[in-house]
């Protein structure tokens, strides 16, 4: 047993673990928090793979922003989960046999899948193993694949949209800045002054 | 050593896990978003090690739009999660129908 070895183990049984109590749990923020311990030892995986620019980027968006994300929602909405939960147990043998037949279906192409003939000269970016890693993923999103790669960003841009547009409400009661009235604003009718004589009001 | 087939093996069993979770959670949407991440989340895993085991980058490039678009899609999920709440104020799958029309 290498320390890479090892090293895997604790990674993907830490990865499973932690994706089980995802689906489990009974509090929904316990369930994010299993859900970041499963991307970090997804994290782990894809740093033992070589693909460390994946890994990172995988610790900060998933970690930081997406289940940032879910608990911000889970801890904002005023939700009875134990009522949820009851009723889990209704569902658990169908959960279970349709769970145990994907198995079962994923499991048949295990050690009878093989690759095609002379597939290593068919790669369409081959890895140069004394590049790094970021160099070698920033060459192909910014060159060959640029189109691709700004889609990417209209499709966030877009959810970025649908979600600020989805979430917005405007209150009735609350005060609210008009900017055109200000810029709008007169300055000779905004001042009076009067010349108000002692003992007397206006 | 650990090889290829090892990865998958993982992979699979993240796959089906969300799948198991989908099913289990039938009345949580959040969780259900969350079963969703975890299915992407292996099919990543299942990209990334073709990719290094074949030595052809460009599993890792499409790995990069899937974490987009699932990013996107978590963003959007939960912002009709909390929409829904606001006029329902309930999370249940099985209310998600006065939403039509």
């Amino acid at each position: 047993m290498t320390v890479a070895v090892v090293t895997f183990y604790l990674f993907a049984v830490t990865l499973l673990g932690g994706a089980l109590m995802t689906v489990l749990a009974r509090n929904p923020v316990h369930s994010v928090l299993w859900l970041i311990l499963s991307f970090l030892s997804a994290a782990g995986l894809f740093v033992l793979l070589g693909a460390e620019f994946i890994a990172m980027l995988l610790m900060i968006v998933y970690v930081g922003a997406v289940a940032v994300l879910f608990l911000f929602v889970v801890m904002m909405l005023d939700i009875d989960f134990a009522a949820l939960k009851a009723e889990m147990a209704k569902y658990v043998p169908l959960a279970l046999l349709i769970g145990i037949i994907i198995l079962m279906q994923l499991g048949l192409a295990l050690g009878v899948w093989g690759t095609s003939e002379g597939f290593e000269e068919r790669l369409v970016a081959p890895i140069l193993l004394d590049q790094p890693n970021t160099q070698l993923l920033g060459l192909l999103i910014y060159d060959r694949y640029f189109l691709l790669f700004q889609l990417a960003g209209l499709v966030l841009l877009v959810a970025m949209i649908g979600a600020i547009v989805l979430t917005l409400r405007h209150r009735q009661d609350v005060k609210r800045q008009d900017p055109i009235t200000q810029m709008m604003r007169d300055p000779a009718k905004a001042m009076k002054v009067h010349d108000v004589k002692p003992g007397q009001g206006l | 050593m650990i090889g290829l087939e090892h990865y998958l093996t993982v992979a699979a069993a993240l796959f089906v896990i969300g799948i198991f979770g989908l099913f289990l959670n039938r009345k949580n949407i959040i969780i259900l978003l969350m079963s969703i991440e975890l299915i992407l989340l292996s099919v990543n895993i299942n990209l990334v090690a073709f990719s290094s085991y074949h030595l052809d980058m460009v599993g890792q490039v499409f790995t990069l739009f899937v974490l987009t678009v699932a990013a996107a899609e978590a963003a959007i999920g939960l912002a009709i999660l909390v929409c829904f709440f606001r006029t329902k104020g309930s999370i249940d799958v099985e209310d998600v129908n006065v939403m039509r029309g």
